[in-house]
């Protein structure tokens, strides 16, 4: 069995505004709102790396769950923004939280990873022991490149989100989760070595808005589960329209589908779990309540994974 | 109602406007169509035409004009 122990998160300090961001594309705040539904977002420092802020998310994991780093299994860190080609910040994210010697693993995938991480983590937990499961982005450093399109710097934020699972005990029991991936539409969604990212967002929006509906669908459907019966949806924050048609699609209200993308952008693969761990600090799980997380991103990668309250 | 008129009124209905475009008309660039009424286009196509669109045939171009719809459903009869 697997369960989800504990979320963490890291955030930085510095908020910028949509008007700011608004500003390096020539538009204004009231445009980027209406076309992402994000108010401000947060860079972080200059000097900080991606590892910094995976360990920060992963010591906040940690501490909240009193577990010592030293016992975990494994470190899974999914990043679309690392520094470099390798090593990934894995290995440092491990160092910096006190877990050398415990093996840890890049899932260089971005907004799906932490999605896929979680997938992994709830099959390999009985055998490893507890896995700590980290998203973090540094996107502010992407969005600088140039040139800027209008339609994607404006979108991104910096943060890191994290999640312990655990073989014994915990939150919530992992109870499934489907996982996809189509490479036909790998390059509609790219990050080239020193390049902006480039995205056909018509391309993104229509597959997102059909594959992650149909993968809620496949993980619900395998347990007789209907949409309107998940007491929330933790989505990958990737935009609000997208979030609010998933919800459509699906025919529940888009106040199921847990949000913070106002404040935050755009996280990449960090998303799901900030949203996450702030979901379980207002609300939380309930005994025996259906709660589906879900994700979509470049490769095209998707997936949904069915959590149910203890 | 022939095909042409049927795609018209599912412009309509999906961009909730009145405005007919050119057959040869892209509309993204026309301003009528977004990503986000991308995908309800699609679902409308489907109901109406009683086909199953696959994952794979969602390129957006496919869907950019009158006439590159009309091209896809004559391909899927």
């Amino acid at each position: 069995m697997a369960f989800i122990k504990e979320f963490g998160s890291w955030l930085p300090d510095r908020v910028v505004s949509s008007e700011e961001a608004g500003s390096w594309v020539g538009s204004d705040a009231r445009w980027v709102i209406n076309v992402s539904g994000i108010e401000e977002r947060r860079f972080a420092c200059e000097d900080d790396t991606v590892a910094d802020l995976a360990a920060r998310a992963a010591a906040d994991c940690l501490n909240r769950a009193g577990v010592n780093p030293a016992s975990l299994g494994m470190v899974m860190v999914a990043s679309g923004s690392a520094e470099r080609t390798f090593p990934g910040p894995a290995c440092m994210t491990a160092k910096k939280v006190g877990a050398e010697g415990v093996p840890a693993v890049d899932l260089p995938m971005a907004s799906a990873g932490s999605l896929f991480g979680l997938s992994l983590a709830s099959r390999l937990t009985e055998q490893l022991g507890p896995i700590l499961v980290i998203g973090a982005e540094k996107m502010s450093r992407i969005v600088a490149r140039e040139p800027k399109e209008r339609g994607v710097a404006v979108l991104f934020g910096d943060g890191a989100g994290a999640c312990l699972v655990a073989p014994d005990s915990g939150q919530a029991e992992i109870v499934d989760s489907v996982l996809g991936t189509d490479g036909s539409f790998s390059e509609d969604l790219t990050l080239e070595n020193g390049a902006p990212i480039k995205m056909n967002g018509r391309s993104v929006i229509l597959q997102a808005s059909r594959k992650i509906p149909a993968a809620i669908r496949a993980v619900l459907g395998k347990y007789g589960i209907a949409p309107p019966d998940v007491l929330s949806f933790l989505m990958h924050q990737a935009n609000q329209n997208l979030i609010d048609k998933v919800a459509d699609t699906l025919g529940v209200p888009s106040a199921r589908f847990f949000s913070n993308i106002r404040k935050y952008g755009n996280t990449s693969s960090a998303s799901m779990l900030i949203a996450a761990c702030e979901w379980s600090r207002c609300q939380g799980f309930q005994p025996g309540a259906p709660v589906v997380f879900a994700a979509f991103g470049a490769g095209f990668n998707w997936g949904a994974l069915l959590a149910r309250g203890v | 109602m022939d095909r042409r008129s049927k795609l018209i009124e599912i412009i309509k209905a999906v961009t909730r406007k009145d405005d007919v475009p050119a057959p040869d008309e892209s509309l993204f660039d026309s301003g009528l169509l977004d990503s986000f009424a991308l995908p309800d286009l699609v679902s409308a196509l489907e109901k109406e035409f009683s086909i199953q669109i696959p994952d794979s045939d969602l390129n957006p171009r496919k869907f950019d004009s009158i006439e590159r719809i009309e091209e896809y459903l004559i391909s899927r009869n």
